[in-house]
Parts: C-alpha cells; structure tokens; sequence
C-alpha cells in the first residue's frame, strides 16, 4: 500500500482494503468481473487463502496506512474450505469492532461479509454499499492525523535545536 | 583512566522503575564501583544546567523511564540523548508509552478538568489550572506544558536499547549493566530480554490446553484462581501469550495472570490485535449472539490488550482526538 498519499479533500474517493478469501468472495468477485458487472472502484483486493488468516493486525495497519474502510469476505458459516477458518474471523471480528469504536473508528468503517463464489451480485452490492457509507463518513485521514500529532514534538526540537535523529515513525505520513 | 558515567532520569512515570535500580541492593555497589553517575534526581541532587554543562556523547549511558507527555520531558530526552553515547529506555513507560498512555484515549481538556476540578477528591472551587507562566514577587517562573498525545521515548528521540518491563526486573537491569560495561554492546533497537512468550518460562505451561474453547471470561476479582493451572484453561484472560519473557513469571506465581508489561515480541507488531485475534479465535460459541455473550467478559478492551502499550500500538491514540496546539499564554 506504499502507494497510498493523502487525497486531496476535493477528488477524494474512499479507499477500502478488501480481505477476500480464495474460495468464496475472491472467486464471487472473480465472477463479478467476467459477468461485466460494473461497480464503484474503490477497494484494494488482498486474496487470502481464508478469511481465518486476516490478523486483526492487518485491518489497524490498513487504516494506519491511509485507508477509510477495510472489507473482509469469506464464506458462508459451515462452508469453510478449512472448516472453521469464517468461525475464527467472526469472533474477532466481534471484539475487533468495539475495539475500533472504542479508539474512534466508526463502525462503518469494517464489514465483514460471507459472500460465495457464486454471489457476484452480492460482491456488487456490498462494495456499493460500503462506498456509500464511507463517503458519507469522509476520509479517515490516520497518515494526516499521525502528522498533525508530532507536530508538537517537532516544534519544541526545533526550538531546542535537539531535532534530526527521530526516524520518522509512519511510513505514509512522511510522502510528500 | 575514568570511570563511565551513567545517567538515570525519569519522565512520566511511577518511581517503580526507580525502585527497581535500588533493587539492586548489594548488586548497585557493584555497578557504582565502576561508573560515575552524573544525573539521578530521584536519589541525588544535580542541577539540569550540569547536564547542559557537560560534552555531548559524554554520558557513556543514559537510563530513561517514564513516558514523554510534557514539553519538559521532551526537552530532557533530547538533552540526554545528545550528551549519551547510549540511550536506553528503561520500562515499560519508556519502552511502549505504558500506562501513562492510556490517556491517549482522552482529550487534553478532559483530562485536566477531571483531575483540577471534577475528581471526588480535588477541591478548587475557583477552578485554579496550573498556568504556563506566573509573577510571583517580581519572579517570573514557567511551568512545563502538557502535551495533547502520551508519547514512548521513541517517538520523541533516537533510542538505542529498550528494557521492558513494569518494572524491570533487577535481573535484567543486572545483565544490560554487565554487557554495556564490558563491551559487549547488544544490536541497535534492542530489547534487553529473551525474544520468547512468556508462557516459555511460566511454571503452568504444561497445563495449557492444546485446543481451548472459551465459554465464558472472568476477571480476576470474579474467581478463585487455581494456582497451578493454566489461566486460559480456566477462562481468565492472561496477555502470556502475546507478551515478552524475562521477568521471571512473577505474576503467574503470585496466582495473578500477566497484564503483557513486557510488551509483544520482536514478531508481534501490535501486542493487542494479537492477544485479541488469539482469545477471540478460540471462543466456542459460532453464532455472533454466543460470541458476545462470551466477549462480555472482556468489558474494555482497550485497557486489557494495550495497558502498557497504547502509545506504541498501530493506532497510536484514540483516532478523532484533537491535536491542536495550546495557545501559550505568553
């Protein structure tokens, strides 16, 4: 995602990180595509073998890094390819949700969807929905906001001329 | 040939960590045979401007506790970092912004009316608030800012070692002490203690279950605890597994679970999303009405999975808190 730079306010248009499983919603989206169906482009595609294997690490580090919304697919309860891959999303994703309300991020902001291979209707209208949702949020802007912060450390540094050895913590807010 | 000199200072923090070095107890004759300390307030009486005095690079090591959360604690990590030849943070607040961190979950203003006015405790009727600069008797002093975000000493300065905990453990203090004093000087960004889970030296290992499933989560006051099995095979939420070793276990032998003070290992990037994707993944219930029946017993989250650990996590801080400067009264 090292591509990522801040929008400016007026062409912004949300970017969502999907998590889609190999099995199902890869395969739906998949599907979507050759069925020439036509929606918003604003999702980043990660194919993943299972929606078991999406780290909660992966959906902060997403947002970290500049995204407004993360999508995870996987299949439907009891079609797990690797039986209980889904089962072990939906619980941390249970938790995972009040852990992001509680650190500001709304709930909008992460879905997740069982969508087989066959739905490529349905990847359509998620994609569709969330966009929606996401614009009516606005960006989530965290590249900007870590930015913002250290602008209190980096004022009293240049005051006291201590500056120049802090490496930068954040690899976004750095670019450009 | 003179000895090293050593400095020990400290930010936002307890005085635990301070406590930690006078555990050393007969050992700190040892470490003061052979350094000279130029800087410890909490023990002895040295003025700021000797520090400013001295050459750069002059301290050999400079320990630091405490998180950066005020503009004086900013200025003191820069100070020692450009008279130190090495920097190290020293616990948990140093190391990953601790529990002072927390209050990256709250707003600046918040924060200081609750402690200068709503706390049950505090009696201010005129709702005095410390100010930035006063007169008193034609002096004119000037108070330290607070800082909107709760900082490690990391993401103020350069740091070269890290020893975690809360405290650290004699021990560990006791063995980066032996190595830097003998040369032996560890790789840079460092953390002085073993790269394994705590479950690795906790006398309960051989109870934890292979394949668990959580039905239910009971903090500690809610239970009588087994003192020898496994805290997860009884539902109690222990950060072991996501959580550095090298303090011994203490807390797992005192029949408490581990709160994660060590921080995560050098694998881990973010020690709360991984306790969480473990604990969360092994909850029995398939259903999402089960799942948050089960997931009530973790009231808050935040404050289980990153309590020594807010400042450095992913997210850093609640993400729409404001960060605008305070206008200094100037």
């Amino acid at each position: 995602m090292s591509e990522l730079t801040p929008p400016s306010p007026a062409a912004w248009t949300p970017r969502i990180i999907a998590f889609f499983c190999n099995w199902c919603t890869y395969t739906a989206a998949d599907l979507a595509g050759v069925s020439r169906l036509k929606y918003a482009s604003t999702t980043r595609v990660i194919r993943l073998m299972c929606s078991g294997r999406v780290d909660p690490q992966f959906i902060l580090d997403a947002f970290r890094q500049g995204a407004d919304g993360v999508l995870i697919g996987g299949c439907h309860p009891g079609d797990c390819h690797y039986v209980e891959g889904n089962y072990k999303m939906l619980r941390r994703f249970q938790l995972l949700k009040r852990l992001l309300k509680d650190l500001g991020i709304a709930e909008q902001r992460v879905r997740l969807e069982w969508i087989s291979a066959a739905e490529g209707e349905r990847v359509k209208t998620v994609v569709n929905e969330m966009t929606a949702q996401i614009k009516a949020l606005g960006p989530l802007g965290m590249p900007q906001a870590f930015a913002t912060w250290d602008q209190e450390v980096s004022e009293l540094a240049r005051r006291t001329g201590d500056a120049g050895e802090v490496e930068s913590q954040e690899p976004v807010a750095a670019a450009k | 040939m003179s000895k090293p000199k050593v400095a020990f200072y400290w930010c936002a923090s307890c005085g635990g960590c301070e406590e930690t070095v006078v555990d050393l107890a007969e050992d700190i004759l040892g470490v003061v045979e052979k350094v000279d300390i130029v800087l410890w307030p909490v023990a002895m009486d040295f003025k700021y401007k000797d520090v400013q005095a001295m050459a750069d690079k002059s301290i050999f090591a400079t320990l630091l506790n405490g998180a950066i959360r005020s503009s004086e604690q900013e200025e003191m990590a820069g100070l020692l970092r450009r008279k130190s030849q090495y920097l190290i943070a020293y616990g948990s607040c140093a190391h990953l912004g601790g529990i002072p961190s927390l209050a990256n979950q709250f707003e600046r203003e918040q924060i200081l009316k609750f402690n200068y006015e709503d706390a049950p405790t505090v009696v201010n009727e005129a709702k005095v608030r410390p100010q930035l600069k006063f007169e008193e008797n034609g002096r004119h002093p000037h108070l330290p800012e607070l800082r909107n975000v709760v900082r490690s000493l990391d993401q103020v300065v350069d740091v070269d070692f890290y020893i975690p905990g809360c405290p650290p453990t004699p021990n560990l203090t006791k063995a980066a002490f032996a190595a830097l004093l003998s040369g032996q000087i560890p790789p840079k960004g460092a953390v002085l203690a073993p790269d394994t889970a705590l479950c690795e030296e906790c006398s309960r290992k051989a109870s934890k279950p292979s394949d668990i499933a959580f039905t239910e989560f009971k903090r500690t006051h809610q239970k009588l605890l087994d003192p020898a099995k496994c805290f997860l095979a009884q539902g109690v939420v222990c950060m072991g597994p996501a959580t550095r070793s090298g303090c011994g276990a203490q807390c797992t032998e005192g029949n408490m679970p581990c709160t994660g003070c060590f921080g995560p290992t050098s694998r881990v990037r973010d020690q709360g999303a991984k306790i969480l994707s473990s604990l969360c993944a092994n909850i029995e219930a398939k259903d999402e009405a089960g799942i948050n029946q089960v997931l009530e017993g973790i009231p808050d989250p935040v404050g289980t999975f990153y309590r020594y650990g807010l400042a450095k996590s992913l997210l850093r801080r609640k993400v729409n808190l404001s960060a605008n400067r305070v206008p200094s009264s100037k």
